[in-house]
Order: C-alpha cells, then structure tokens, then sequence
C-alpha cells in the first residue's frame, strides 16, 4: 500500500482527468484518504472511450495488411486458372501425362508430366545432397565452433544466399560442369549397374548438375535458420542433458535436435520452396530436354519455371496460356509440400507448445 | 550408494573473475547439507563445480582439489561424463525435455547409459517416479509431455530423471525457489526421503528451510561485490541456525545482513 504515491496529488490539482488510463490500474492501491477528495474526472462521469484513436487506427492497418495476403492469393489463383483454361481447352493430348510441349502448333499438343517430374527430382537431389550439409555447418556453428570462428563462417553462408541465381546458373554452366561430367563418368564406369547412373552418355548438363547448383543455392537458407533455431534451444535443456551425464553429441542429440526439428523442418521447406521454384539457374543446366528418365547423369532434365522462362519469348496466344498452366501446376505442388510441412509441425505441436 | 565429497582449497573462476577463494569442506555420506548465503556469494558455483558443470561455461576453470571417496574428480583421465552420471543435478527452473513425454524424461539418463530393454526401463521409471513421490499422480498419463505437469510436478518430474541413474550424490541448486509452498513442502519431504539412498547437497535462500532439511549448513559470503565469496562458518545446522560462531553468519541468519 504505502509504497505507491498518494493519488490525491494529483486530484487536487485539478488534473482535468484525461490522463492515460493505465496509470489509475487496479491495485495500485488508492489511500484511504482519497475517498474524501473529488472523484478522478473531476466529478462527472467515467472519461468516454474516443471513437477515433491510434488503437483503432492500427487495428484497421493491420487487418487491412492480413486480409492482403488472402486476396493476393486469391487474385493469382483466379490470374492462373483464367489464363489456363483457353490454352487447356485448345491441348489435344493429356495435359497431365503427356510429356511433349508443342502448344504453337495449330493443333497443340503439351503435357506437364516431364516437367513436373523434372523439377521435383532436382530439387529433390538437391534436398539430399543439401540438408546434410546444412544441418552439420549448423549444429557447427551454434554449439561446436568458438565464438571468433562461428560469427564470420555464418556471415558468410549468409552471403552465399545473396549471390543472384543467374550467378549460380553461369558457374554451374561454364565451371561446374566439367567437374560433375567427369565424376558422371566415374559413376558410370563402376555404378552403371545402378539404373540412376547408367546410360551410354553424353554427360554433363544433366539432372545431377542442376541438382548440385540446386544444393547449393539452398544450402545457405536451411544452414541459417536451422542455425537460428538451434541456438535457440533453452540453456537449461542443454545443461539437463549434460548433467545426466551425456556427451556434447549426446546432448545435441536429446536437446538441441528434437527442440530444433519443426524449425528445421520449416527451413527445409523454404530450401524446397526455393528449390521447386528456381528458373534460370536450371535453365542454364539443365539439358532442357523433355522426356521422363531417372537416369540423373546423362544430358537431360527439365523444369517447369526453367521452361517457361526458356519458351516463353516464341510462345503465341495458346503457348503462353499452356506455360501458365504448368505454373498453376507447380503453384499447386508447392502448395502441398507446404500442407505436408504444416502437417509435420503440427504432429507434435502438443508436445511444442507447451514446452513454451 | 553414497558417497564422501571432499573439497580443499577450491577456487573458481570465470575467465579472470575469481568466484569463490578456497573453498574446504567434507560432505559426509547420506546426509542433506545446505549452502546459505546472500546472491552471489558463489554458492551455486561451488556446487556447479563438485559435479563438474561449472567448467560448461566457456573460459570457467578451477583449482584446488575435489574428490569423491577420494578419487579426484578433476583428475585429467577422469571421464567428465561419468562424473556426472555419479553426482546428479537438479537445477534451480525445472527443466525437463520440452519434447519428450514424462516417460522419456525419466529415462532419458537410462538411455544415455545404453540401457534399452524395455521391462528394465519400465521398472526404472516406475521406481524413481515412485522415489520422487510423483508416481501415483502420473500413472495413468505416462505419455503425455512432461512440460504439461505443475511447477512442482515438473520439479519432481527432473528429480526422478537425476536418481533414475542411480547416482552417489543428488545436487539441488536452488531447487523450491520457483515452486509455492505446498510443492516446496512436497520436495523437502521428498529429500528425508532421498537422504536414506544418497548424498544430498542444497543450495537454498530460504534459510527456514536450511534449518528443517538440512543435517550441516555452510554459510557463504562476500566481503563486497567482485570479491570472490568465501566460506564463512561450516557446521551443523543446530549449532549454525542456534549458536553459530561467526558474527558474520549471526547477522545473516538473523536478518541483519544487506
């Protein structure tokens, strides 16, 4: 009680009673004595809510900034399918298991399915190659490496995530690729035997190779927000664990993973989102070329972004609607690896949420 | 099942920091010892540093010597995991594992040590959940995430964790102070209980209840802040909270002190 200034003060000095209302809270402990004062306000009624007023004012923003989002979605689902429909109409063949892509000609005839297969094996290959990788220069950075190694290392993985991707798209065309033609030729000399790396050549701009740039223009997405979310781990998980007697691995292993998984999980599917959704890179990689093989090393692949951003220049009034089409394609797989991801998380939400 | 800890000369540090100065005492076997003393005296150092924990943080170390029935713990072929699997630790927050059931988290040390057939993980988990007094109010929900439980439900939850693994010696760093009194009353029962299986050393700021659980009662203390704290008076809990002879820890128990 004592411990607070008397209210009267400021009653008898005839504060008109506009004062902001937190500060007259409950419990801070009006004084006896200030019953005998006149009432806060000067002796009328309760202060009158304003009807215009920041609270209101913001509150109108940010719903106006929430209900955005849903009509920007809206807005690009109704774009694609308005554009698609004409072009789907027009297509002789099956637009979803047909593999060809010929909707200039007077009787078009495309298919989504080399497409779609190809952009979900690169990225894919990607993933694989990728998320290892990523996970081991996290867990590096956030619990192994001292403090003056572990800050200019993640400031650079961080860079790599600003390099263009038509930088990644070049190096991969004109560097990278002598590399993975002669490591594709190792592979076929002694693994032919594996249906993924046989074939009689030639290799090089090949699944594998959009694959690996693939990787690594994912790599610094997942290594950066996984390293976030492991360092977020609470401090006294990791002593937890220590105390029982577990080894840093040990430790890492039953607190920092588990605490870090739907945070990883989220992170490796903004890796995918960009990997599904990468153009120019794999344009400039890829073989573009359209059938479905899962032979990875020989000249060949193709993605949906990478040929719309290669055909859509010569594509006439019905080509450009089937290329909008396949995005809808794409927006849709997206779309599901998101829900998959979502369903994921939310698995063990029980578990997540009340650790908060 | 218990052990002797015998501390001499011990000095902790972090970095340049000195934390506490020559630090000696003989914990006896299953007995309860409290440390009392005011915030920063480096009580929950001194703990930290029988079980080896304090060395977690980066650039702390130590020196003088600590042994356990006279083994060095410090020695350098020493395995720091096996250390701390013989003197456990339960920590000032509860902390069990956000992500594991109240099952896992009682097993979660068993496992650690390799332990994986089911019945003997079972019958584990049951007994330390039984020895933490937590049993029959979890039975049936064994299941369920172990941070779903009660300050003090959780706090007996990391305690069952601790002496699941069967360790010689149970440190408490403070472990009633984020708990209401009926579930301190719970974990002071709790450690009468404890103390016939091992070797309990508490670091606690409420000296009420220094003097109720505790058999010895150290009293540290700090000249003034940045300097390292000190072992002012080390004895029994009667003579201590009754007789003590230091003016130093007279004040402090009475309530004349900062």
């Amino acid at each position: 009680m004592g411990d607070y200034p008397s209210r009267s003060e400021n009653a008898v000095t005839g504060d008109p009673g506009v004062a902001p209302r937190h500060t007259r809270a409950a419990g801070t402990g009006v004084s006896p004595s200030s019953y005998d004062e006149p009432p806060i306000g000067g002796g009328g009624a309760l202060p009158r809510k304003k009807s215009f007023s920041m609270e209101s004012g913001f509150r109108g923003l940010s719903v106006a900034a929430g209900a955005m989002v849903l009509v920007i979605i809206v807005a690009i689902a109704v774009f694609l399918i308005s554009k698609a429909i004409p072009a789907l109409g027009a297509n002789t063949e099956n637009f979803l298991t047909y593999t060809r892509w010929f909707p200039n000609e007077s009787n078009p005839a495309f298919g989504i399915a080399a497409l779609a297969f190809g952009t979900v094996l690169t990225s894919i290959i990607a993933l694989i190659v990728a998320v290892p990788i990523s996970l081991g220069i996290a867990l590096f950075l956030s619990h192994y490496a001292p403090k003056s190694l572990a800050t200019p290392l993640g400031f650079t993985i961080d860079l790599l995530a600003a390099v263009p991707s038509v930088v990644f798209g070049l190096w991969g065309r004109d560097v990278f690729q002598q590399p993975v033609n002669d490591f594709s030729v190792w592979l076929n000399k002694y693994f032919s035997w594996i249906p993924i790396f046989g074939g009689e050549g030639p290799f090089g701009q090949s699944i594998m190779l959009g694959g690996l740039v693939l990787a690594i223009m994912v790599l610094p997405i997942v290594t950066s927000l996984s390293r976030e979310v492991f360092q977020q781990t609470p401090g006294m998980n990791e002593e937890a664990a220590l105390a029982l007697g577990a080894t840093r691995w040990e430790m890492i292993r039953i607190a920092v993973i588990p605490y870090g998984r739907p945070g990883v999980i989220a992170a490796v599917m903004l890796g995918l989102g960009r990997a599904l959704g990468e153009t120019i890179a794999l344009a400039l990689t890829l073989g573009l070329v359209f059938n479905i093989s899962f032979n990875i090393i020989e000249i060949g692949g193709n993605s949906v972004a990478a040929n719309i951003a290669t055909t859509f220049g010569e594509a006439n009034e019905t080509g450009r609607g089937a290329l909008i089409a396949s995005g809808l394609v794409l927006f849709a797989i997206t779309l599901v690896v998101n829900m998959a991801a979502r369903a994921i998380i939310y698995r063990r939400r029980e578990f997540r949420d009340s650790a908060a | 099942m218990a052990k002797r800890i015998e501390a001499s000369n011990v000095s902790s540090y972090y970095g340049s920091f000195k934390a506490i100065d020559s630090i000696s005492m003989t914990v006896e076997p299953k007995t309860i010892t409290a440390l009392i003393g005011p915030s920063g005296c480096g009580k929950s150092t001194f703990l930290r540093s029988i079980n080896r924990m304090h060395e977690v943080l980066p650039n702390a170390r130590i020196e003088g010597s600590l042994t356990i029935d006279d083994q060095n713990i410090y020695d350098p072929d020493v395995d720091v995991t096996a250390v701390r699997r013989l003197i456990g630790m339960v920590f000032q927050r509860p902390n069990p594992f956000p992500t594991m059931s109240i099952y896992e988290n009682v097993v979660a040390g068993l496992k650690l040590n390799g332990v994986k057939k089911k019945s003997l993980l079972d019958d584990a988990a049951e007994q330390s959940l039984k020895a933490a007094n937590l049993w029959n109010e979890v039975k049936d929900r064994l299941s369920r995430p172990g941070a779903g439980l009660s300050g003090g439900q959780q706090q007996r939850l990391c305690i069952a964790r601790t002496i699941a693994v069967e360790p010689q010696v149970v440190l408490m760093d403070e472990p009633c102070s984020a708990l209401d009194p009926i579930s301190t009353l719970a974990i002071e029962d709790l450690m009468f209980k404890l103390k016939d299986r091992f070797t309990i050393i508490i670091v606690t700021h409420n000296m009420q209840q220094a003097a109720r659980v505790s058999d010895k009662t150290g009293f540290f203390s700090i000249d003034k802040t940045g300097d390292p704290g000190r072992l002012i008076e080390y004895d029994d809990t009667q003579k201590i909270f009754s007789n003590p002879t230091e003016k130093k820890t007279e004040d402090y128990i009475t309530g004349r002190f900062g």
